[in-house]
Protein backbone atom coordinates (compact mmCIF):
# COMPACT_ATOMS: atom_id res chain seq x y z
CA UNK A 1 0.00 0.00 0.00
CA UNK A 2 1.27 3.68 -0.90
CA UNK A 3 0.08 6.89 -0.22
CA UNK A 4 -0.85 9.89 -2.29
CA UNK A 5 1.79 11.79 -0.36
CA UNK A 6 4.50 9.07 -0.69
CA UNK A 7 4.26 9.01 -4.67
CA UNK A 8 4.29 12.82 -4.58
CA UNK A 9 7.49 12.91 -2.78
CA UNK A 10 8.72 10.39 -5.78
CA UNK A 11 7.91 12.18 -7.95
CA UNK A 12 9.32 15.71 -6.50
CA UNK A 13 12.35 13.59 -6.02
CA UNK A 14 12.17 12.46 -9.82
CA UNK A 15 12.14 8.65 -8.60
CA UNK A 16 8.49 8.34 -9.23
CA UNK A 17 7.57 5.26 -12.23
CA UNK A 18 4.74 6.59 -14.33
CA UNK A 19 3.09 4.77 -17.52
CA UNK A 20 0.08 4.79 -19.68
CA UNK A 21 -2.69 2.75 -19.17
CA UNK A 22 -1.52 1.19 -22.54
CA UNK A 23 1.86 0.48 -21.49
CA UNK A 24 0.91 -0.58 -17.88
CA UNK A 25 -1.32 -3.78 -19.64
CA UNK A 26 2.30 -5.07 -21.04
CA UNK A 27 3.75 -4.38 -18.16
CA UNK A 28 1.31 -6.51 -15.42
CA UNK A 29 1.38 -9.37 -17.95
CA UNK A 30 5.13 -8.97 -17.59
CA UNK A 31 5.82 -9.05 -13.85
CA UNK A 32 2.61 -9.71 -12.88
CA UNK A 33 -0.15 -7.70 -10.05
CA UNK A 34 2.19 -7.98 -7.13
CA UNK A 35 5.61 -7.09 -8.72
CA UNK A 36 3.80 -4.13 -10.80
CA UNK A 37 1.84 -2.76 -7.91
CA UNK A 38 5.61 -2.16 -6.36
CA UNK A 39 6.95 -0.52 -8.90
CA UNK A 40 4.60 1.28 -10.83
CA UNK A 41 3.68 4.71 -9.22
CA UNK A 42 1.01 6.49 -11.70
CA UNK A 43 -1.06 5.14 -14.64
CA UNK A 44 -2.20 7.91 -16.89
CA UNK A 45 -5.12 7.77 -18.96
CA UNK A 46 -6.27 10.15 -21.83
CA UNK A 47 -9.60 10.74 -24.21
CA UNK A 48 -10.33 13.27 -26.70
CA UNK A 49 -13.44 13.55 -28.29
CA UNK A 50 -16.77 14.78 -28.90
CA UNK A 51 -18.04 16.30 -25.44
CA UNK A 52 -21.21 17.98 -25.19
CA UNK A 53 -22.36 19.89 -21.59
CA UNK A 54 -19.04 22.00 -22.52
CA UNK A 55 -18.66 25.50 -21.96
CA UNK A 56 -16.92 28.58 -20.29
CA UNK A 57 -17.68 31.02 -18.51
CA UNK A 58 -16.26 34.47 -17.71
CA UNK A 59 -15.93 37.77 -16.78
CA UNK A 60 -15.92 40.49 -19.02
CA UNK A 61 -14.87 43.75 -16.72
CA UNK A 62 -17.09 46.59 -16.51
CA UNK A 63 -17.55 49.05 -19.29
CA UNK A 64 -18.02 52.70 -19.04
CA UNK A 65 -20.81 53.72 -18.27
CA UNK A 66 -21.68 50.40 -16.30
CA UNK A 67 -24.50 47.92 -18.61
CA UNK A 68 -25.74 44.96 -16.71
CA UNK A 69 -26.46 41.98 -19.53
CA UNK A 70 -28.37 40.04 -17.34
CA UNK A 71 -31.95 40.33 -18.35
CA UNK A 72 -30.46 41.19 -21.49
CA UNK A 73 -29.26 39.17 -24.57
CA UNK A 74 -25.47 38.57 -25.21
CA UNK A 75 -23.37 37.09 -28.41
CA UNK A 76 -20.50 36.25 -28.84
CA UNK A 77 -19.71 36.06 -32.42
CA UNK A 78 -23.37 35.96 -33.00
CA UNK A 79 -23.82 33.03 -31.05
CA UNK A 80 -25.60 33.43 -28.14
CA UNK A 81 -24.31 33.49 -24.58
CA UNK A 82 -26.08 33.53 -21.56
CA UNK A 83 -25.72 36.21 -19.33
CA UNK A 84 -28.49 36.01 -16.57
CA UNK A 85 -25.87 35.58 -13.67
CA UNK A 86 -25.08 39.23 -13.21
CA UNK A 87 -23.83 42.10 -14.89
CA UNK A 88 -21.00 41.25 -16.94
CA UNK A 89 -20.23 37.55 -16.05
CA UNK A 90 -21.73 34.99 -18.86
CA UNK A 91 -21.53 31.25 -19.87
CA UNK A 92 -20.90 30.24 -23.08
CA UNK A 93 -22.25 26.63 -23.76
CA UNK A 94 -20.56 24.36 -26.49
CA UNK A 95 -24.20 23.80 -27.88
CA UNK A 96 -25.12 27.48 -28.61
CA UNK A 97 -25.71 28.56 -32.16
CA UNK A 98 -26.47 32.11 -33.90
CA UNK A 99 -29.81 32.59 -33.82
CA UNK A 100 -29.62 33.01 -37.95
CA UNK A 101 -28.03 29.69 -38.51
CA UNK A 102 -30.68 27.56 -40.20
CA UNK A 103 -30.72 24.56 -38.33
CA UNK A 104 -32.67 21.97 -39.29
CA UNK A 105 -34.91 23.93 -41.69
CA UNK A 106 -33.86 22.08 -44.35
CA UNK A 107 -32.52 18.54 -42.92
CA UNK A 108 -29.80 17.91 -42.28
CA UNK A 109 -28.45 21.01 -41.18
CA UNK A 110 -24.29 21.76 -42.05
CA UNK A 111 -23.91 23.75 -37.92
CA UNK A 112 -20.48 24.93 -39.38
CA UNK A 113 -20.31 27.33 -36.60
CA UNK A 114 -21.22 27.23 -32.96
CA UNK A 115 -20.58 27.58 -28.86
CA UNK A 116 -17.69 25.02 -29.20
CA UNK A 117 -15.84 27.03 -32.48
CA UNK A 118 -16.47 30.57 -30.24
CA UNK A 119 -14.62 28.67 -27.29
CA UNK A 120 -12.38 26.89 -29.70
CA UNK A 121 -11.66 30.77 -31.20
CA UNK A 122 -11.36 32.64 -27.94
CA UNK A 123 -8.62 29.56 -26.32
CA UNK A 124 -6.50 30.24 -30.22
CA UNK A 125 -6.24 33.84 -29.20
CA UNK A 126 -8.67 35.37 -31.65
CA UNK A 127 -10.86 38.71 -31.36
CA UNK A 128 -14.38 37.69 -30.52
CA UNK A 129 -17.04 39.98 -31.38
CA UNK A 130 -19.67 40.70 -28.22
CA UNK A 131 -22.60 42.13 -28.81
CA UNK A 132 -25.42 42.90 -26.49
CA UNK A 133 -28.57 45.15 -25.62
CA UNK A 134 -29.68 45.67 -21.98
CA UNK A 135 -32.45 47.10 -20.52
CA UNK A 136 -30.52 49.59 -18.62
CA UNK A 137 -30.82 50.63 -14.40
CA UNK A 138 -29.69 53.66 -12.54
CA UNK A 139 -26.80 52.20 -11.97
CA UNK A 140 -26.31 50.23 -15.23
CA UNK A 141 -27.47 52.82 -17.31
CA UNK A 142 -25.98 51.54 -20.59
CA UNK A 143 -27.95 49.29 -23.38
CA UNK A 144 -26.34 48.57 -25.71
CA UNK A 145 -22.78 46.93 -26.08
CA UNK A 146 -20.71 46.60 -28.74
CA UNK A 147 -17.01 45.24 -28.73
CA UNK A 148 -13.70 43.40 -29.58
CA UNK A 149 -12.98 40.80 -26.78
CA UNK A 150 -10.03 39.05 -26.77
CA UNK A 151 -9.17 36.31 -23.94
CA UNK A 152 -6.13 38.15 -22.09
CA UNK A 153 -7.74 41.28 -21.30
CA UNK A 154 -10.75 39.30 -19.75
CA UNK A 155 -11.00 38.22 -16.14
CA UNK A 156 -11.65 34.96 -15.06
CA UNK A 157 -11.96 32.93 -18.28
CA UNK A 158 -13.04 29.41 -16.73
CA UNK A 159 -13.59 25.98 -18.99
CA UNK A 160 -16.55 24.79 -17.01
CA UNK A 161 -17.89 21.08 -18.45
CA UNK A 162 -20.53 19.75 -16.42
CA UNK A 163 -20.29 16.56 -17.78
CA UNK A 164 -17.32 14.58 -19.51
CA UNK A 165 -15.41 11.39 -19.76
CA UNK A 166 -18.64 9.38 -19.90
CA UNK A 167 -17.53 5.84 -18.39
CA UNK A 168 -18.83 3.90 -21.45
CA UNK A 169 -20.57 4.84 -24.47
CA UNK A 170 -23.29 3.21 -26.56
CA UNK A 171 -22.07 2.05 -30.02
CA UNK A 172 -24.64 3.53 -32.52
CA UNK A 173 -26.16 2.36 -35.14
CA UNK A 174 -29.05 2.58 -37.90
CA UNK A 175 -31.87 -0.28 -38.66
CA UNK A 176 -34.42 1.94 -40.69
CA UNK A 177 -33.84 2.07 -44.44
CA UNK A 178 -32.77 5.92 -44.60
CA UNK A 179 -29.71 7.96 -43.25
CA UNK A 180 -30.05 9.59 -40.47
CA UNK A 181 -27.89 12.32 -39.08
CA UNK A 182 -27.06 11.71 -35.26
CA UNK A 183 -24.52 12.72 -32.18
CA UNK A 184 -23.23 9.49 -33.22
CA UNK A 185 -22.50 10.89 -36.37
CA UNK A 186 -24.04 9.94 -40.09
CA UNK A 187 -25.26 6.33 -39.60
CA UNK A 188 -26.50 4.39 -42.68
CA UNK A 189 -29.45 2.57 -43.04
CA UNK A 190 -30.02 -0.69 -42.86
CA UNK A 191 -26.69 -1.39 -40.52
CA UNK A 192 -24.70 0.37 -42.98
CA UNK A 193 -22.18 1.55 -40.34
CA UNK A 194 -21.56 1.40 -36.64
CA UNK A 195 -20.07 4.14 -34.63
CA UNK A 196 -18.88 4.23 -31.42
CA UNK A 197 -16.81 6.83 -28.79
CA UNK A 198 -14.74 6.01 -26.25
CA UNK A 199 -10.89 5.66 -25.52
CA UNK A 200 -11.34 2.23 -24.40
CA UNK A 201 -8.61 0.80 -22.62
CA UNK A 202 -6.98 4.38 -22.19
CA UNK A 203 -10.21 5.78 -21.27
CA UNK A 204 -10.04 7.87 -17.62
CA UNK A 205 -12.96 6.50 -16.00
CA UNK A 206 -12.71 3.01 -17.45
CA UNK A 207 -9.33 2.31 -15.31
CA UNK A 208 -10.92 3.42 -12.04
CA UNK A 209 -14.39 1.64 -12.48
CA UNK A 210 -15.90 1.91 -9.12
CA UNK A 211 -14.18 5.45 -8.67
CA UNK A 212 -11.67 4.37 -6.07
CA UNK A 213 -9.05 7.63 -6.31
CA UNK A 214 -10.80 9.65 -8.98
CA UNK A 215 -12.98 12.22 -7.17
CA UNK A 216 -13.27 15.99 -6.63
CA UNK A 217 -10.16 17.95 -6.51
CA UNK A 218 -9.06 15.38 -8.51
CA UNK A 219 -5.78 17.28 -10.88
CA UNK A 220 -6.00 16.34 -14.55
CA UNK A 221 -4.94 17.62 -17.76
CA UNK A 222 -8.00 19.57 -19.22
CA UNK A 223 -8.10 21.05 -22.81
CA UNK A 224 -4.44 21.31 -22.42
CA UNK A 225 -3.90 22.82 -19.57
CA UNK A 226 -4.38 22.07 -16.00
CA UNK A 227 -7.52 21.20 -14.54
CA UNK A 228 -9.78 19.74 -11.91
CA UNK A 229 -12.64 17.45 -11.05
CA UNK A 230 -15.36 19.91 -9.49
CA UNK A 231 -18.01 16.92 -9.37
CA UNK A 232 -19.63 13.85 -10.84
CA UNK A 233 -20.57 15.15 -14.21
CA UNK A 234 -24.41 15.00 -14.77
CA UNK A 235 -26.42 11.62 -15.90
CA UNK A 236 -23.46 9.82 -13.23
CA UNK A 237 -25.13 6.48 -12.87
CA UNK A 238 -22.72 3.83 -11.13
CA UNK A 239 -25.68 1.52 -11.25
CA UNK A 240 -25.41 0.19 -14.66
CA UNK A 241 -24.28 -3.80 -15.62
CA UNK A 242 -21.08 -4.04 -15.01
CA UNK A 243 -18.72 -7.34 -16.03
CA UNK A 244 -17.08 -9.23 -13.41
CA UNK A 245 -13.95 -7.32 -14.00
CA UNK A 246 -16.01 -4.16 -12.19
CA UNK A 247 -16.05 -2.55 -15.48
CA UNK A 248 -19.50 -1.03 -16.75
CA UNK A 249 -20.99 -2.34 -19.66
CA UNK A 250 -23.31 0.89 -20.32
CA UNK A 251 -22.46 4.77 -20.19
CA UNK A 252 -22.17 4.84 -16.27
CA UNK A 253 -20.00 7.48 -14.48
CA UNK A 254 -19.06 11.00 -15.58
CA UNK A 255 -16.85 13.62 -14.77
CA UNK A 256 -17.75 17.43 -14.16
CA UNK A 257 -14.41 19.56 -14.57
CA UNK A 258 -13.12 22.85 -14.75
CA UNK A 259 -10.07 24.48 -15.22
CA UNK A 260 -8.43 27.92 -16.76
CA UNK A 261 -9.26 28.54 -20.17
CA UNK A 262 -5.89 30.96 -20.39
CA UNK A 263 -3.68 27.85 -19.83
CA UNK A 264 -5.37 25.79 -22.54
CA UNK A 265 -4.68 25.12 -26.02
CA UNK A 266 -7.07 24.86 -28.97
CA UNK A 267 -5.12 22.33 -30.32
CA UNK A 268 -7.15 19.91 -27.02
CA UNK A 269 -10.56 21.97 -27.71
CA UNK A 270 -12.04 21.37 -31.11
CA UNK A 271 -15.25 23.34 -32.41
CA UNK A 272 -16.89 20.39 -33.63
CA UNK A 273 -19.80 19.92 -35.86
CA UNK A 274 -22.65 17.08 -36.19
CA UNK A 275 -24.05 17.18 -39.65
CA UNK A 276 -27.88 17.38 -38.96
CA UNK A 277 -27.33 17.31 -35.37
CA UNK A 278 -25.46 20.93 -34.13
CA UNK A 279 -22.29 22.26 -32.80
CA UNK A 280 -20.28 20.61 -29.98
CA UNK A 281 -16.72 20.66 -28.74
CA UNK A 282 -14.07 17.96 -28.77
CA UNK A 283 -12.45 18.21 -25.51
CA UNK A 284 -9.08 16.45 -24.24
CA UNK A 285 -8.80 14.75 -20.30
CA UNK A 286 -6.41 13.04 -18.98
CA UNK A 287 -6.80 11.92 -15.44
CA UNK A 288 -3.50 10.34 -13.75
CA UNK A 289 -4.22 7.23 -11.71
CA UNK A 290 -2.04 7.01 -8.41
CA UNK A 291 -1.26 3.20 -8.50
CA UNK A 292 -2.62 2.95 -4.53
CA UNK A 293 -3.58 -0.88 -3.89
CA UNK A 294 -2.98 -4.16 -6.13
CA UNK A 295 -6.58 -3.64 -6.32
CA UNK A 296 -6.46 -0.36 -8.15
CA UNK A 297 -3.41 -1.18 -10.22
CA UNK A 298 -5.41 -4.31 -11.52
CA UNK A 299 -8.03 -1.90 -12.79
CA UNK A 300 -5.78 0.07 -14.50
CA UNK A 301 -4.45 -3.04 -16.64
CA UNK A 302 -7.52 -2.94 -18.20
CA UNK A 303 -7.90 -3.96 -22.05
CA UNK A 304 -10.49 -3.21 -24.55
CA UNK A 305 -10.66 -6.83 -24.89
CA UNK A 306 -12.18 -6.38 -21.39
CA UNK A 307 -14.60 -3.74 -22.34
CA UNK A 308 -18.08 -3.83 -23.65
CA UNK A 309 -20.61 -1.78 -25.17
CA UNK A 310 -24.27 -1.91 -25.99
CA UNK A 311 -24.88 -1.72 -29.44
CA UNK A 312 -28.01 0.86 -30.06
CA UNK A 313 -30.74 1.47 -32.51
CA UNK A 314 -30.42 5.32 -33.24
CA UNK A 315 -33.79 5.22 -35.56
CA UNK A 316 -35.79 3.65 -32.79
CA UNK A 317 -34.79 2.47 -29.50
CA UNK A 318 -32.78 5.66 -28.76
CA UNK A 319 -34.86 8.67 -29.68
CA UNK A 320 -38.08 6.39 -28.48
CA UNK A 321 -36.13 5.80 -25.08
CA UNK A 322 -36.75 2.03 -25.63
CA UNK A 323 -34.19 -0.05 -23.35
CA UNK A 324 -33.87 -2.65 -26.81
CA UNK A 325 -30.45 -3.14 -27.57
CA UNK A 326 -29.08 -5.36 -30.52
CA UNK A 327 -26.03 -7.25 -28.65
CA UNK A 328 -22.93 -6.19 -27.03
CA UNK A 329 -19.15 -5.51 -28.76
CA UNK A 330 -15.75 -5.15 -27.06
CA UNK A 331 -14.05 -2.47 -27.96
CA UNK A 332 -10.95 -4.65 -29.51
CA UNK A 333 -14.09 -5.88 -31.83
CA UNK A 334 -14.78 -2.31 -32.52
CA UNK A 335 -11.30 -1.39 -33.09
CA UNK A 336 -11.05 -4.12 -35.85
CA UNK A 337 -12.42 -2.34 -38.39
CA UNK A 338 -16.53 -4.36 -38.17
CA UNK A 339 -18.40 -5.88 -35.90
CA UNK A 340 -21.06 -8.76 -36.27
CA UNK A 341 -24.55 -7.17 -35.88
CA UNK A 342 -27.98 -9.29 -36.66
CA UNK A 343 -25.31 -11.69 -38.80
CA UNK A 344 -24.62 -8.59 -40.70
CA UNK A 345 -20.56 -7.91 -41.08
CA UNK A 346 -21.03 -4.02 -40.15
CA UNK A 347 -18.18 -1.47 -40.44
CA UNK A 348 -17.35 0.68 -37.52
CA UNK A 349 -15.99 3.87 -37.41
CA UNK A 350 -15.07 5.78 -33.91
CA UNK A 351 -16.03 9.64 -33.08
CA UNK A 352 -13.25 9.72 -30.36
CA UNK A 353 -9.29 9.72 -31.70
CA UNK A 354 -7.73 7.05 -29.73
CA UNK A 355 -4.25 8.81 -31.01
CA UNK A 356 -4.72 12.25 -29.73
CA UNK A 357 -6.29 9.80 -26.68
CA UNK A 358 -2.45 7.89 -26.20
CA UNK A 359 -0.74 11.36 -27.11
CA UNK A 360 -2.86 12.74 -23.95
CA UNK A 361 -1.71 9.86 -21.59
CA UNK A 362 1.77 10.45 -22.50
CA UNK A 363 2.05 14.40 -22.15
CA UNK A 364 0.81 13.67 -18.75
CA UNK A 365 2.94 11.25 -17.68
CA UNK A 366 5.78 13.78 -19.29
CA UNK A 367 4.37 16.39 -16.68
CA UNK A 368 4.25 14.15 -14.09
CA UNK A 369 7.91 12.99 -14.62
CA UNK A 370 9.47 16.17 -14.86
CA UNK A 371 8.16 17.31 -11.43
CA UNK A 372 5.91 20.10 -12.53
CA UNK A 373 2.46 17.96 -11.94
CA UNK A 374 1.91 16.38 -8.69
CA UNK A 375 -1.30 14.23 -7.74
CA UNK A 376 -4.13 15.40 -5.31
CA UNK A 377 -5.92 13.69 -2.25
CA UNK A 378 -9.15 14.03 -3.48
CA UNK A 379 -11.83 15.82 -1.03
CA UNK A 380 -14.83 13.50 -1.81
CA UNK A 381 -15.24 10.36 -3.67
CA UNK A 382 -17.68 10.15 -6.36
CA UNK A 383 -21.09 8.35 -5.77
CA UNK A 384 -20.36 4.25 -6.59
CA UNK A 385 -22.90 1.48 -6.53
CA UNK A 386 -23.77 1.71 -2.75
CA UNK A 387 -24.50 5.23 -3.02
CA UNK A 388 -27.66 4.31 -4.67
CA UNK A 389 -27.37 7.07 -7.33
CA UNK A 390 -29.54 6.49 -10.39
CA UNK A 391 -30.10 8.22 -14.11
CA UNK A 392 -33.95 9.04 -13.97
CA UNK A 393 -35.87 9.57 -16.57
CA UNK A 394 -37.80 12.58 -16.85
CA UNK A 395 -41.35 12.39 -15.17
CA UNK A 396 -44.01 14.00 -16.97
CA UNK A 397 -46.83 15.68 -15.77
CA UNK A 398 -49.32 17.60 -18.12
CA UNK A 399 -49.71 21.18 -17.00
CA UNK A 400 -53.48 21.13 -17.60
CA UNK A 401 -55.81 17.83 -16.90
CA UNK B 1 2.15 1.55 -70.76
CA UNK B 2 -2.09 1.72 -69.60
CA UNK B 3 -2.81 4.62 -66.96
CA UNK B 4 -5.80 5.44 -65.26
CA UNK B 5 -5.74 9.22 -63.50
CA UNK B 6 -8.48 11.34 -62.19
CA UNK B 7 -8.82 14.59 -63.09
CA UNK B 8 -10.85 17.66 -62.41
CA UNK B 9 -11.33 19.84 -65.41
CA UNK B 10 -12.64 23.20 -66.01
CA UNK B 11 -14.48 24.05 -69.21
CA UNK B 12 -14.64 27.74 -70.02
CA UNK B 13 -17.90 29.18 -70.66
CA UNK B 14 -17.32 29.09 -74.46
CA UNK B 15 -16.47 25.29 -74.53
CA UNK B 16 -20.05 24.36 -72.61
CA UNK B 17 -21.74 23.53 -75.83
CA UNK B 18 -18.90 21.60 -76.87
CA UNK B 19 -18.69 18.22 -77.45
CA UNK B 20 -15.08 18.12 -75.87
CA UNK B 21 -15.17 14.04 -73.58
CA UNK B 22 -15.98 13.05 -77.34
CA UNK B 23 -13.34 13.52 -79.41
CA UNK B 24 -10.49 12.15 -75.91
CA UNK B 25 -12.96 8.85 -76.97
CA UNK B 26 -12.80 9.05 -80.93
CA UNK B 27 -9.32 10.32 -81.41
CA UNK B 28 -7.42 9.61 -78.83
CA UNK B 29 -8.84 6.14 -77.84
CA UNK B 30 -9.54 7.16 -74.05
CA UNK B 31 -11.71 5.41 -71.76
CA UNK B 32 -13.61 7.75 -69.47
CA UNK B 33 -15.82 7.56 -66.39
CA UNK B 34 -17.26 10.87 -64.94
CA UNK B 35 -17.43 11.14 -61.64
CA UNK B 36 -19.15 14.12 -60.73
CA UNK B 37 -20.66 17.27 -63.81
CA UNK B 38 -21.52 20.37 -63.16
CA UNK B 39 -21.95 23.81 -63.87
CA UNK B 40 -20.77 26.81 -61.43
CA UNK B 41 -21.79 29.96 -60.72
CA UNK B 42 -19.07 31.15 -58.32
CA UNK B 43 -16.11 32.24 -58.59
CA UNK B 44 -17.16 32.87 -62.70
CA UNK B 45 -19.49 30.38 -64.90
CA UNK B 46 -17.80 27.51 -65.93
CA UNK B 47 -18.02 23.83 -66.64
CA UNK B 48 -16.85 21.50 -64.23
CA UNK B 49 -15.99 17.97 -64.62
CA UNK B 50 -14.70 14.95 -62.39
CA UNK B 51 -13.05 12.16 -64.58
CA UNK B 52 -11.36 9.24 -64.36
CA UNK B 53 -9.96 8.98 -67.54
CA UNK B 54 -7.80 5.61 -68.78
CA UNK B 55 -5.72 4.90 -71.46
CA UNK B 56 -2.20 4.48 -73.14
CA UNK B 57 0.31 6.38 -71.96
CA UNK B 58 1.41 8.45 -74.68
CA UNK B 59 -2.82 8.53 -75.80
CA UNK B 60 -3.74 9.80 -72.82
CA UNK B 61 -0.22 12.77 -73.13
CA UNK B 62 -1.53 13.21 -76.13
CA UNK B 63 -5.45 13.97 -75.17
CA UNK B 64 -4.36 16.05 -71.85
CA UNK B 65 -2.78 18.17 -74.35
CA UNK B 66 -5.86 18.65 -76.82
CA UNK B 67 -7.96 19.49 -73.85
CA UNK B 68 -5.17 22.21 -72.91
CA UNK B 69 -5.32 23.38 -76.25
CA UNK B 70 -8.95 24.00 -76.48
CA UNK B 71 -8.38 25.83 -73.20
CA UNK B 72 -9.96 23.31 -70.58
CA UNK B 73 -7.80 23.84 -67.35
CA UNK B 74 -6.65 20.73 -66.17
CA UNK B 75 -5.75 19.66 -62.10
CA UNK B 76 -5.25 16.64 -60.84
CA UNK B 77 -7.80 15.32 -58.34
CA UNK B 78 -5.66 15.15 -55.53
CA UNK B 79 -5.18 18.69 -55.68
CA UNK B 80 -8.83 19.88 -55.09
CA UNK B 81 -9.54 17.55 -52.06
CA UNK B 82 -7.50 18.18 -49.55
CA UNK B 83 -7.10 17.67 -45.28
CA UNK B 84 -6.45 19.80 -43.10
CA UNK B 85 -3.80 18.27 -41.11
CA UNK B 86 -4.42 20.76 -38.30
CA UNK B 87 -7.73 20.73 -37.57
CA UNK B 88 -7.88 16.53 -38.43
CA UNK B 89 -8.41 14.69 -34.73
CA UNK B 90 -7.48 11.41 -36.52
CA UNK B 91 -11.12 10.59 -34.93
CA UNK B 92 -12.48 8.03 -37.85
CA UNK B 93 -15.76 9.47 -38.24
CA UNK B 94 -14.65 9.38 -42.21
CA UNK B 95 -14.03 6.16 -42.69
CA UNK B 96 -17.45 4.45 -42.92
CA UNK B 97 -18.85 7.50 -44.57
CA UNK B 98 -16.19 7.45 -48.07
CA UNK B 99 -17.94 4.97 -50.71
CA UNK B 100 -14.80 4.48 -52.46
CA UNK B 101 -12.97 3.74 -48.45
CA UNK B 102 -10.40 6.63 -49.35
CA UNK B 103 -9.88 7.22 -45.61
CA UNK B 104 -7.51 4.08 -44.01
CA UNK B 105 -6.91 3.06 -40.42
CA UNK B 106 -3.61 2.09 -39.80
CA UNK B 107 -4.25 -0.45 -37.05
CA UNK B 108 -0.73 0.17 -35.86
CA UNK B 109 -0.67 3.94 -35.01
CA UNK B 110 -4.29 5.03 -34.55
CA UNK B 111 -3.75 7.28 -37.72
CA UNK B 112 -6.67 7.84 -40.13
CA UNK B 113 -4.93 8.21 -43.79
CA UNK B 114 -6.37 10.00 -46.80
CA UNK B 115 -5.45 8.16 -49.73
CA UNK B 116 -6.64 10.73 -52.17
CA UNK B 117 -5.95 8.79 -55.26
CA UNK B 118 -9.03 6.53 -54.21
CA UNK B 119 -11.32 10.09 -53.86
CA UNK B 120 -13.90 10.37 -56.19
CA UNK B 121 -15.19 13.97 -55.02
CA UNK B 122 -18.31 12.64 -53.65
CA UNK B 123 -18.23 15.39 -51.04
CA UNK B 124 -19.98 13.22 -48.46
CA UNK B 125 -16.73 13.53 -46.02
CA UNK B 126 -16.91 17.78 -46.12
CA UNK B 127 -19.95 17.79 -43.82
CA UNK B 128 -19.37 14.48 -42.17
CA UNK B 129 -16.31 15.27 -40.46
CA UNK B 130 -16.84 16.51 -37.25
CA UNK B 131 -13.83 18.72 -36.93
CA UNK B 132 -14.50 20.15 -40.51
CA UNK B 133 -11.24 19.13 -41.16
CA UNK B 134 -11.35 18.34 -45.49
CA UNK B 135 -11.45 20.67 -48.10
CA UNK B 136 -12.76 21.01 -51.62
CA UNK B 137 -10.97 23.87 -54.16
CA UNK B 138 -12.65 23.28 -57.28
Amino acid sequence: MKTIDEINEKIKQGKALVVTAEEIIDLVKEKGVKKATQEVDVVTTGTFGPMCSSGAYFNIGHSKPRIKLGGGRTYLNDVLAYPGLAAVDLFLGANALPDDDPRNRVHPGEFNYGGGNVIEELVAGKDIRLTATAYGTDCYPRKKLETWINIKDLNEVVLFNIRNAYQNYNVAVNLSDKTIYTYMGVLKPHLGNANYCSAGQLSPLQNDPHYKTIGIGTKIFLGGGVGYVAWQGTQHNPNVLRSENGVPKRGAGTLAVIGDLKQMSPKWLVGTSMFGYGCTITVGVGVPIPILSEEILRYTAVTDDDIWAPIVDYSDAYPNQKPDILGEVSYAQLKSGSIAVQGKKVPTGSLSSYLRAVEIANILKEWILSGQFLLTEPVALLPGVESGVTFKPLKERPLET
Amino acid sequence: MAISKRIVLHFPRRLVEQPVIYRLVKDYNLEFNILKASITAEPEEEGLMVLELKGEQEEYDNGINFLLKTGVKIQSLSQDFTRNEERCTHCGACITICPPGAFELDPETRQVKFVDEKCVACGLCIKACPPRAMEVHF
